[in-house]
């Protein structure tokens, strides 16, 4: 292989973008060297087991992760913006819109809700960390390398360009070759070992680890909700690594399990991806429900409107959304019976979805509404998500899917429900929690117009979009010619875009802002309204060992109660006992490190590369099992000083 | 973590043969499973039979030696008595929507007529095609 064959050669965008990755790198390299910080790095961030910092940098990826899909988004908008631009050749397109549903769903949502669910969880259940604090670094050192792994196709390789479901037979070997599709494949399973992991964790750490008192009925609904979703992911995930791993075997093996020749079969592809994807459209969105049904209470200041009815519509879908899948692909020719069974249960799995959004109607119904930011984007969610909700049971209708499939109809419903319901969430969580991660809140003007102005540009690029997609735009086409009629709208679209770009960029000011001018939180309760555990700890940023003393749960909502028993949330100094943490370790970072060799190896199918980093990984496999640490003690002293408590 | 003590020293201690047993009994009928379909001469039809019944004693294998199948009664904790049971039947629904699911989709209509579904059906109709892929490693 030559080298402009290894380096993505002749477009000034990836040289562009070659030069900005170099002086960024350099950058970091020069301020952890000039001020000294390659220690703290190490110590405080590279090696932690800490579950909350563990989520601050999984949050952190995401944010970044949504940079990197936000920008392949407006260069698509930029392109389509008018009738036979050229801004953008075919391929160069399709690799764009490629990276960008992939990074959106599995390098950005995801991990972002898994960084939230990392802080939070473990807080608001009364924990001291995860049950497998180790396994949880595993889990994001192997999330992150993946996503490094499918980013640097784009300089290095080139992009996979066979859209975020790589159908067969477009992503076999005839007609992708190249290494684009092996990054798919490679960085796809490696973060999946990650996520599976968190699953079983968190799957663990609910069910185990939770405060004396707190029975299943008591726990809060994020609480519930990661619960769900952890099964989900427990259960789906094994579906895509398997279909991964039998697409590689297609690719660098020489395998038939997907292709053309050989008795393969394509479509079972198509069938096995959506297995797993749409359980996978509920791993993303539950979470935001949580979250959401804990910020509209707290900030209605009312109990949560039929907590048993959320629970079990929760629980519904987790078995559910295994039954739905082939409404991805009504037009595949699979037969009216078939298409009609999957058309009613797609919408009969629009009711229990129903029934939350009632009850956080109720919820508010007669509640004393503050309006911050976090509330601010549980209503745009509602309002928005509804929209996405109703055009999801006109797609459900088989007969009719034939005339909306790959249209920009679709495109704009998928982007009602992930952007209203996720995206938003993200937000609306990043926002109601930061202060628990910084000990200052994000400043709430400033929130303020990234809301308006994200709000109004989502509504005004995806609107023109269903009407686009019902005059028969279809989607996955790099241009489209004047004579369509459909340039008005695509501008008017791509304006919206930009909107939510200046969004983003007034939220990253917003970090920067509120980071040197915010208030600097003295309480656990930031928001004054806390009702869950989390806000129960003794200062803003709760100390590595959450809490001092672990707290009885008597009631739902444990903070409203003790609030209501006049009852103090600092411990009393008889009840200090000696903390068992666990240590810090660096063989996660090694062993992901491992994993971007021998996945780097495969993907160029350099077979020596990929033995050497998988002879890598079972040796710090190997490392751990004999490793007999059992972790340390926290003495009662630390702790007194740390809680400020004296006799 | 929770209770650092009593579950996690209790399980360090000494080799874990139920594992190492279960891990190599794995390996020899994965081994056997290679072996059969490439290195005998069985029709298809007879192929696909040994190495099914090869995978369901795998699944049932790692399930008694990996999985905990039995805790429950062990411990006599009803919480993880009904988890277990509750997971082994969801797990059981799971499997079975994926492969009927599977089998009943990529079967209907007229994906059955499907170009690549016919060779297939033509070529597990002429059993002897199978072999002759694999002829080289003979």
């Amino acid at each position: 292989m030559k080298w402009d064959e290894f380096f993505v050669t002749g477009d000034p965008l990836i040289y562009g973008a070659d030069v900005s990755i170099g002086l960024t790198v350099i950058g970091i390299l020069f301020y952890l060297t000039y001020f000294k910080k390659w220690q703290w790095l190490w110590r405080e961030w590279l090696t932690t087991v800490d579950h909350k910092k563990l989520g601050i940098m999984y949050i952190a990826s995401a944010v970044l992760m949504l940079f990197r899909g936000g920008v392949d988004a407006l260069l698509m908008r930029v392109q389509l913006a008018t009738p036979d631009s050229k801004f953008l050749d075919a391929q160069h397109y399709n690799e764009i819109f490629t990276t960008h549903g992939t990074i959106m769903i599995i390098f950005m949502a995801m991990p972002f809700l898994i960084g939230l669910i990392n802080v939070v969880i473990p807080l608001q259940i009364g924990a001291r960390d995860v049950a497998f604090p180790y396994l949880n670094a595993v889990s994001f050192w192997t999330f992150f390398i993946g996503a490094m792994l499918f980013n640097i196709s784009f300089v290095i390789g080139g992009s996979p360009s066979a859209g975020w479901t790589s159908y067969m037979p477009l992503a076999g070997n005839e007609l992708s070759p190249g290494p684009g599709q092996n990054y798919y494949l490679l960085g796809l399973q490696i973060a999946g070992i990650g996520t599976l992991l968190t699953g079983i964790n968190f799957l663990v750490t609910i069910l185990k680890m939770r405060a004396p008192g707190m029975t299943l009925f008591k726990m809060p609904m994020f609480t519930w909700s990661a619960l769900i979703t952890m099964i989900i992911i427990v259960f789906a995930f094994p579906i895509l690594t398997v279909a991964l791993a039998l697409m590689t075997f297609d690719r660098l093996f020489g395998a038939h399990f997907f292709t053309l020749q050989g008795a393969g079969m394509d479509m079972l592809w198509a069938n096995l991806f959506w297995l797993w994807g749409h359980p996978e459209v509920y791993i993303v969105v539950l979470p935001a429900f949580g979250m959401f049904s804990e910020i509209i209470s707290t900030f209605s200041r009312k109990v949560l409107f039929g907590y048993k009815a959320m629970v079990w519509a929760m629980v519904i879908i987790a078995g559910y959304s295994f039954l739905v899948w082939v409404h991805h692909f009504f037009t595949m020719g699979q037969g009216e019976l078939v298409n009609s069974v999957f058309s009613i249960t797609t919408m009969i799995i629009g009711i229990p979805t129903g029934i939350k959004i009632f009850n956080w109607l109720f919820t508010m119904y007669k509640g004393k509404i503050s309006f911050t930011t976090p509330m601010l984007w549980s209503l745009g969610f509602i309002v928005n998500f509804v929209i996405g909700g109703v055009t999801g049971v006109m797609l459900a209708m088989a007969a009719a899917d034939y005339q909306y499939h790959n249209t920009y109809f679709l495109v704009a419903h998928f982007h009602y429900v992930l952007i209203a319901g996720t995206v938003f969430s993200c937000f609306a969580g990043l926002i109601f929690w930061y202060p628990k991660m910084f000990g200052y809140k994000l400043n709430e003007a400033i929130g303020k117009w990234v809301f308006w102005v994200f709000n109004i540009g989502f509504n005004v690029c995806f609107i023109p979009q269903f009407i686009l997609g019902l005059d028969g735009m279809p989607r996955r086409v790099y241009t489209y010619s004047a004579a369509s009629g459909w340039g008005g709208l695509n501008m008017l679209s791509t304006v919206g875009g930009f909107l939510m770009g200046i969004a983003f960029l007034i939220l990253a000011y917003n970090f920067y802002y509120s980071f040197r001018y915010s208030e600097r939180e003295n309480t656990g309760d930031s928001w004054g309204l806390g009702r869950t555990l989390e806000w129960a700890t003794t200062s803003a940023v709760p100390p590595h060992y959450n809490f001092a003393v672990t707290p009885t749960v008597t009631a739902m909502d444990p903070l409203i109660q003790m609030k209501r028993d006049k009852q103090d949330v600092k411990p009393k100094i008889e009840d200090i006992k000696k903390i068992h943490m666990p240590d810090n370790s660096g063989v996660p970072f090694f062993m992901a490190s491992f994993f971007f060799v021998a996945g780097f190896g495969l993907v160029f199918e350099w077979y020596w590369m990929g033995i050497v980093g998988l002879i890598g990984v079972f040796i710090t496999l190997i490392i751990r099992s004999f490793d007999k640490n059992e972790g340390y003690y926290v003495s009662e002293e630390e702790i007194k000083e740390t809680e400020r408590l004296t006799v | 973590m929770a209770n650092p003590q009593d579950s996690l020293s209790r399980e360090h201690g000494g080799i874990p043969w139920k594992h190492v047993i279960g891990y190599i009994l794995s390996i020899v009928l994965t081994a056997l499973a290679l072996w059969v379909t490439f290195e005998t001469g069985f029709s298809t039809r007879t192929i696909l039979i040994i190495i099914f019944i090869f995978a369901f004693l795998q699944a049932a294998l790692q399930l008694l030696m990996f999985m905990h199948m039995t805790e429950s009664s062990e411990k006599n904790n009803t919480l993880t008595g009904k988890t277990q049971t509750g997971n082994i039947l969801f797990a059981a629904f799971i499997a079975i929507v994926i492969v009927a699911g599977s089998v009943w989709v990529m079967g209907a209509g007229h994906a059955k007529h499907d170009h690549h579904k016919m060779e297939m059906d033509h070529d597990m109709k002429m059993d002897g095609d199978m072999k002759m892929d694999h002829g080289d490693h003979k």
